[in-house]
């Protein structure tokens, strides 16, 4: 069979039918595989509520509202994920972020108990060094433990070089420092948003009354 | 402000070349002599400026506006070459001598990873325009910057002698490791 | 016994990373660990094979002047579903990927052989010239990866050797261009 010759019909026909068939297929792929991306998403992000929020696993993650605030420095969005279980608020899922990483963005989720506590913590998302800066992770190094139960409050969510609280990573200062500002971004986020939703949203939590924040 | 951490990133903290591994073949390719390394910076700074404006508003109001963003792939790399074919006939009626100086990397740029990469990146980073625009032209400085080094460390070796096994690529790269080494140092700058 | 040397040359002979020095990014980029690069060897594998066999289906009918736009939009589209399905199916080695996988479409080993190979030959011979690049690709990779995690982290395809933090520098970027220069050094020596 002959090449075909290189009119200008024969060309323009030749790559719309080539562009319209791979639209095609890619459309009949991206409909296959879009059910089990957002599932993914979904797990994962379940899966980390499920981590800082342990409470959230008893109750339904579908009824957890959702929260978009500007962060407390304003330079970015903060999403929170509010657990509420049998009507009683038990900790608020933070996912918070450090532009200060060794390998820039830093994305971490953090819980805390409604009076600010921190319940737990885990990067979501990093370019840090493997090996060094990277055991910011849970599953690489225990590191985040030490944030366990602390209250920023008392707790100062800085380096011990800078005059803080909190163990580096050995080697890994910039990435523990990110962590650090992480967290108190998140901190004070949550913090303002109680005090901006009524002082007394604490308080609600002790005592459940109806109807009294939001 | 903003810009100008973007910029220094780009350029020393996340080197495209040295950090990130994108356009290793040009980085490679024509870094043997400080000259050509310009003109293929030059090239770089135009495409890679232009492709990443023109591809965001691609994909913020044609993509994302009809819900196709699957199509991401083939939009953009059809835009670049399209793109570049553009700039290689315009350029050769309007600036002959710059034509002269660039022309001969252009039809390399389709192929070059960097372009692709960069305008992907930003729609990752969420950029807004003007930021996207800063952090393309960040990235080329960086390119040129790395391809300028390391074609003048490579016209030096010429001078030397190297283990036959070693000459050409291999001992390239490891000038490039050695480089990759030295601006890890940057880390932690911004 | 053509088709076995057809098959066969990509790994040592005309192997695309150690001989031809193509596609030099995803080498470097995502062989931190065994196991990113044997994934990323195979998912350009795929769109290897595929555009190989697609492109030699259809050479007939695409005029000359519009053959590369016509190849690079084929190319594409594998890479779109290789994307699509990475993302679905394997999301943990999808997002250590990352950037690199969609990056496959400027790959120049695709679209060589797509132009110096698929373009000129039967569909049996380009399937098995796709599926012996990709696969010679895939070798090198995993080869390159092998070497960074074993120095890098003491372990291999995750399993780890000795209980320390590795010679991290092999794990960091200068490792990966150390890494490939040495090993392009020997497969030269191999090749004489």
């Amino acid at each position: 069979m002959a090449k075909k010759e290189s009119t200008f019909l024969n060309m323009t026909l030749t790559l719309f039918v080539i562009t319209a068939i791979s639209a095609l297929a890619l459309a009949s792929v991206y409909n296959l595989t879009k059910g089990p991306i957002e599932n993914v998403k979904k797990q994962n992000l379940q899966n980390a509520i499920g981590v800082v929020v342990p409470d959230a696993r008893k109750g339904n993650f579908d009824d957890f509202e959702q929260i978009v605030v500007k962060s407390s420095d304003g330079i970015g969005d903060i999403t929170m994920y509010k657990v509420v279980v049998d009507n009683e608020f038990k900790g608020m899922a933070v996912k918070t972020f450090s532009m200060k990483g060794f390998g820039g963005i830093i994305s971490v989720m953090v819980g805390f108990t409604p009076d600010g506590t921190i319940i737990d913590s885990d990067v979501l998302e990093h370019k840090e060094t493997p090996g060094l800066g990277d055991k910011t992770s849970k599953n690489v190094s225990s590191w985040n433990e030490q944030f366990k139960g602390k209250n920023p409050d008392q707790f100062k969510l800085t380096v011990k070089k800078d005059g803080g609280d909190v163990d580096a990573i050995t080697a890994a200062t910039i990435s523990s420092r990110a962590y650090c500002d992480a967290l108190k971004r998140a901190y004070d986020t949550y913090i303002n948003y109680l005090s901006a939703n009524g002082q007394n949203s604490i308080e609600n939590n002790v005592e459940p009354k109806d109807g009294g924040n939001k | 402000m903003e810009y100008i951490i973007i910029i220094i990133s780009a350029i020393f903290v996340n080197n495209i070349v040295l950090a990130q591994f994108l356009g290793i073949c040009p980085f490679l390719g024509v870094s043997s002599k400080i000259k050509t390394s310009l003109g293929m910076g030059g090239a770089v700074l135009f495409v890679m400026t232009l492709a990443t404006i023109v591809t965001w508003l691609i994909m913020n109001y044609i993509l994302m506006k009809f819900n196709i963003v699957f199509m991401q792939t083939i939009a953009y790399i059809l835009v670049i070459a399209a793109l570049v074919q553009m700039v290689e006939i315009i350029l050769k009626k309007i600036s002959p001598s710059l034509y002269q100086a660039l022309g001969v990397f252009l039809p390399l740029i389709t192929t070059n990873c960097a372009i692709l990469g960069v305008a992907i990146m930003v729609i990752q980073k969420n950029y807004d325009l003007l930021q996207s625009v800063v952090f393309s032209i960040g990235t080329a400085l960086g390119f040129t910057l790395a391809l300028i080094i390391l074609a003048g460390i490579r016209e030096q070796l010429e001078k030397l002698p190297i283990p036959s096994g070693m000459k050409g690529v291999p001992v390239a790269l490891v000038v490039a490791g050695i480089l990759a080494l030295a601006f890890m140092g940057f880390a932690g700058l911004v | 016994m053509n088709n076995w040397k057809n098959f066969t040359k990509g790994f040592i002979k005309e192997n695309p990373v150690f001989v031809l020095v193509l596609g030099m990014c995803p080498t470097l980029g995502v062989t931190t660990s065994a196991i990113n690069g044997l994934g990323m060897g195979l998912a350009t594998t795929f769109v290897l094979f595929g555009s190989n066999v697609v492109i030699s289906l259809v050479k007939n009918f695409i005029p000359d002047k519009v053959r590369i736009p016509s190849f690079i939009v084929i190319i594409a589209s594998f890479v779109t579903i290789i994307d699509l399905s990475m993302s679905a199916y394997v999301p943990d080695l999808y997002k250590s990927l990352g950037l690199f996988i969609p990056l496959i479409v400027v790959n120049c080993i695709v679209l060589g052989r797509a132009e110096a190979f698929a373009s000129k030959n039967t569909i049996i011979s380009s399937a098995i010239d796709g599926l012996g690049m990709g696969l010679g690709f895939s070798f090198a990779l995993t080869l390159l990866g092998a070497l960074r995690e074993l120095l890098g982290a003491y372990s291999l395809f995750g399993h780890k050797f000795i209980n320390t933090d590795g010679i991290l520098v092999f794990v960091l970027a200068p490792g990966a261009f150390l890494g490939l220069a040495y090993l392009i050094a020997i497969m030269k020596r191999i090749n004489k």
